[in-house]
C-alpha cells in the first residue's frame, strides 16, 4: 500500500501524528439482550476513549457481534443504552448513527464501482459531486487502490474488496468505526498485510474504534484494549499484555494464549512442594480439588532417565520449540524451551518437567 | 507506510487453466450433442411443419384480418398491467420475506404454487362467481387474475435474484452509511434486482399473451382466443399469427437475457440459472 504522501488537499486529519483523538466516547451500559430462551448479552458495559481502538475477543456465540449490532443500531437491546459523546442514540436507527462499519463478508454494492461505492455515504450526505469524487479518490489513494477506481467488486479480490469497504466506511468521517471481524474470509497473508493497514489508518485519523474478532493474534497485535467477552459477559477488558500476563479469570487464562492446566496433586511431582501446601492451604481451594495454571514458558524441561515425563511431540516454532510432555495420570503439558536445547528431544524420552516461578492462576478442578 | 507490491502481486494474477482444462472447454462430449439434437428436433420439428403449413406469404396478412388489432392491442394491455402489477406485489414481498421473516420463505413457496396446481378453469369459474359488477364488465378483471398466475413464475424469479445476493448485509452497509429505506431500494436494491425483474417481466409477459382459457371462459378475445377463433375462418393465417406470437415472445426473450447479461454484476441470474460470480 503506497504512503498518503499528503499531495491532495485533504480535508482528512491525517496529518500523520500518532495518537490523534479526534474520535468519539463512547459508553455502553448494561447492555442485555436475549434471543428466546438465551442470552447473548447480560448487562455489558463497557467504556470506549477517543481514538481508541478496543477489540473483542471471544468464542463463537459469546455475543460480540450482538454488541457490535447494537451499537451499530440494527439490533436492539432489552435493557441499557449506547452513549456516543454523552447522547444516548439507543433508539436512533442506524442511518442516522453517523458510525461507519465494515463487515464480515464483503458488503461492496455489486452494481457500483470501487469510486461509487466510496463516494455513496458522501452522496447520502449530499455532498456536491466534485467534492464527493475528490474525497473519494483521497480514500482510495489511503488504501492504496487509486488505479482501482472504476472497476466493480467482482473485479477486485477479496483483500482489494475489504480495503474498499474500509475506505467507504471512514469515507463519511464516522464518529465511530466499527468492524466485525473484516479479515475472517480472507487468507493469512492478505490477513496480516490489512491488519497493518487497518491498525495504521485507525491511528492516523484517531477514529474511536470497535473490533469484533474471534482470532487472538489480530485482537492482541492490533488493540489498544482487548475485551475478552464469554456467554454474553465481559470477562476482563485490559491491554494486551495485562491480558496475557494477568488474566483475571480462568477462562480468560486459557483463552488467550496457551495455557497448562495441572491438578494441585501433581505440583509436589513437579518440585513445587511448597506451592502444593500453598494451594492447600488457600482459603478458596474447593473439596473437589483445584488446578494450577501455568504457561509453557512458565515449565522447565531437562532430560532426565528419572524423569516425571515423557515426550509426546515436538513442534518447532523457530527461536523457541514447544514440547508436550506426558506427565502422570495422562496430563499432557506444553513447555516452551530454547530451540537449540529442544533439538536433543525426541518423542519417548524421559524428562523431568519443573515449575519456573509463580503459576498465572488457580482454577477450580 | 509501505507499499504493498506482493499484495497486488498476489491477487492480480488469476491461475491460467491446464492444458487438459482448456482442451476440456473446446470439447463436448459426444453424449450431449445426442441430447441436445434429440430435444432441439422435438421442439423445432414441429415449428417447421407448421411454417410449411402455412407459407411466408401469410405473415404479412395476419396484421390485416379483422380483430387482430384489437385483440393484439387488449393482449399487450393486459400484458402491462399485468407486469407492473405482479412486480408492484411481488417484489416487495419477496425482499421483505428475505430480509425479516426467512423462515416463511418454504411457505411462500408452497403459496406461490399453487396457482400452478389448481386448474385455471377452475379459477376463473370462482373469481366470476365472487367479482365485482364493475370489473366483471371490464377486460381487467382478467389482468388481476394472471397476477395469481404470474405469481409462482414471478416469486422465483425474484427469489433466485435474492440468494445471489447477501441483501441483509447490503441494506446495513446501506443504512450504515445513511441511506433511508428509499434509497436503499432505489440505489441498491432496485439495480441489483434488475435482472430478476426483467425475468420477472419475461415470464409474465409470455404467460399473458399465451393465456387462452381464462380470456375464453371471460369473454374476452385476446390475441390467443382471436387466434383460435380465427382458425374456423383460415388455417394458414391463424397458424402464422401463432408462429408470430412465438417468435416475437422469443425476441422479447432474447433481448431481455441479453440487455441482463450486460447490465449484472458479479451475481448472474439467467432465466433458467443463479450463479454467484466467483472474485478473484
Amino acid at each position: 500500500m503506497k504512503a498518503a504522501r499528503g499531495r491532495r488537499n485533504s480535508n482528512y486529519n491525517f496529518g500523520g501524528q500518532a495518537g490523534n483523538t479526534s474520535g468519539a466516547t463512547v459508553r455502553l451500559q448494561n447492555l442485555s439482550r436475549a434471543f428466546g430462551t438465551t442470552r447473548a448479552l447480560d448487562g455489558l458495559k463497557l467504556e470506549l476513549a477517543p481514538g481508541e481502538l478496543v477489540a473483542l475477543l471471544g468464542p463463537s456465540g459469546c455475543g460480540k457481534t450482538t454488541v457490535l449490532r447494537i451499537v451499530a443500531g440494527f439490533e436492539t437491546a432489552d435493557s441499557g443504552a449506547v452513549e456516543v459523546d454523552g447522547q444516548d442514540v439507543s433508539g436512533m436507527p442506524a442511518a442516522k448513527r453517523d458510525m461507519g462499519m465494515v463487515f464480515q463478508s464483503y458488503s461492496l454494492f455489486p452494481n457500483m464501482s470501487a469510486l461509487d461505492n466510496v463516494s455513496f455515504g458522501l452522496r447520502m450526505r449530499r455532498l456536491g459531486s466534485a467534492e464527493r469524487q475528490r474525497r473519494s479518490a483521497d480514500l482510495l489513494d489511503m488504501v492504496g487502490l487509486a488505479a482501482q477506481g472504476k472497476q466493480y467488486p467482482h473485479q477486485l479480490s477479496g483483500g482489494q474488496q475489504q480495503r474498499v469497504a474500509l475506505a467507504r466506511a471512514l469515507a463519511i468521517e464516522p464518529r465511530v468505526l466499527l468492524l466485525d471481524e473484516p479479515l475472517s474470509a480472507l487468507d493469512a497473508k492478505v490477513r496480516l498485510q490489512l491488519r497493518e493497514q487497518i491498525r495504521s489508518l485507525q491511528q492516523r485519523l484517531g477514529t474511536t474504534t470497535l473490533f469484533v474478532t474471534h482470532d487472538q493474534e489480530e485482537a492482541l497485535s492490533m488493540a489498544d484494549r482487548v475485551g475478552v467477552m464469554h456467554d454474553g459477559r465481559l470477562e476482563q477488558i485490559a491491554t494486551p499484555d495485562e491480558l496475557y500476563d494477568r488474566p483475571a479469570t480462568p477462562f480468560v487464562a486459557e483463552f488467550v494464549g496457551i495455557m497448562n492446566r495441572i491438578p494441585a496433586s501433581l505440583l509436589a511431582l513437579l518440585g513445587a512442594s511448597a506451592l502444593a501446601a500453598d494451594v492447600v492451604r488457600h482459603p478458596e481451594s474447593p473439596a473437589g480439588g483445584v488446578d494450577v495454571l501455568v504457561r509453557p514458558e512458565g515449565l522447565r524441561i531437562a532430560a532426565s532417565s528419572t524423569g516425571n515425563g515423557i515426550v509426546v511431540s515436538r513442534t518447532f516454532l523457530g527461536q523457541r520449540t514447544r514440547v508436550s510432555v506426558r506427565l502422570s495420570g495422562d496430563v499432557v503439558v506444553q513447555v516452551d524451551q530454547q530451540s537449540t536445547k529442544a533439538a536433543g528431544l525426541t518423542p519417548g524420552d524421559p524428562v523431568d518437567v519443573s515449575i519456573a516461578g509463580a503459576p498465572v492462576m488457580l482454577a477450580d478442578r | 507506510m509501505a507499499a504493498v507490491t506482493g499484495d497486488e502481486v498476489t491477487e492480480g494474477l488469476a491461475p491460467r487453466p491446464s492444458r487438459r482444462a482448456r482442451r476440456g472447454i473446446r470439447q463436448f462430449p459426444v453424449w450431449r450433442w445426442v441430447i441436445l439434437i434429440v430435444v432441439g428436433a422435438y421442439f423445432i420439428i414441429p415449428l417447421i411443419a407448421a411454417l410449411r403449413f402455412t407459407g411466408f406469404s401469410s405473415f404479412p396478412q395476419v396484421v390485416h384480418q379483422e380483430g387482430f388489432s384489437a385483440a393484439f392491442e387488449l393482449s399487450v394491455k393486459l400484458a402491462a398491467i399485468t407486469t407492473v402489477l405482479t412486480i408492484a406485489l411481488m417484489l416487495p414481498t419477496t425482499v421483505y420475506v428475505h430480509l425479516r421473516l426467512p423462515r416463511l420463505r418454504r411457505l411462500m413457496e408452497g403459496i406461490t404454487i399453487l396457482p400452478i396446481v389448481i386448474p385455471p378453469v377452475v379459477l376463473i369459474v370462482g373469481v366470476l362467481q365472487v367479482a365485482p359488477g364493475f370489473l366483471k364488465s371490464t377486460p381487467y378483471l382478467l389482468a388481476l387474475i394472471y397476477v395469481v398466475l404470474a405469481m409462482p413464475f414471478a416469486y422465483r424469479a425474484f427469489d433466485a435474484g435474492l440468494r445471489a445476493l447477501d441483501l441483509q448485509t447490503l441494506v446495513e452497509a446501506s443504512q450504515s452509511l445513511g441511506a433511508g429505506w428509499r434509497s436503499t431500494l432505489w440505489r441498491v436494491m432496485l439495480p441489483n434486482l434488475r435482472t430478476a425483474m426483467l425475468s420477472a417481466t419475461v415470464l409474465t409477459v409470455a404467460l399473458v399473451l399465451g393465456e387462452f382459457t381464462m380470456a375464453s371462459l371471460d369473454l374476452y378475445q385476446t390475441f390467443p382466443v382471436w387466434i383460435v377463433a380465427f382458425d374456423q375462418t383460415s388455417g394458414p393465417i391463424s397458424v402464422a399469427a401463432s408462429l408470430l406470437a412465438l417468435f416475437v415472445t422469443w425476441i422479447f426473450l432474447l433481448a431481455i437475457t441479453m440487455i441482463g447479461g450486460r447490465s449484472s454484476r458479479g451475481a448472474e441470474v439467467s432465466l433458467f440459472s443463479v450463479s454467484r460470480r466467483v472474485t478473484r
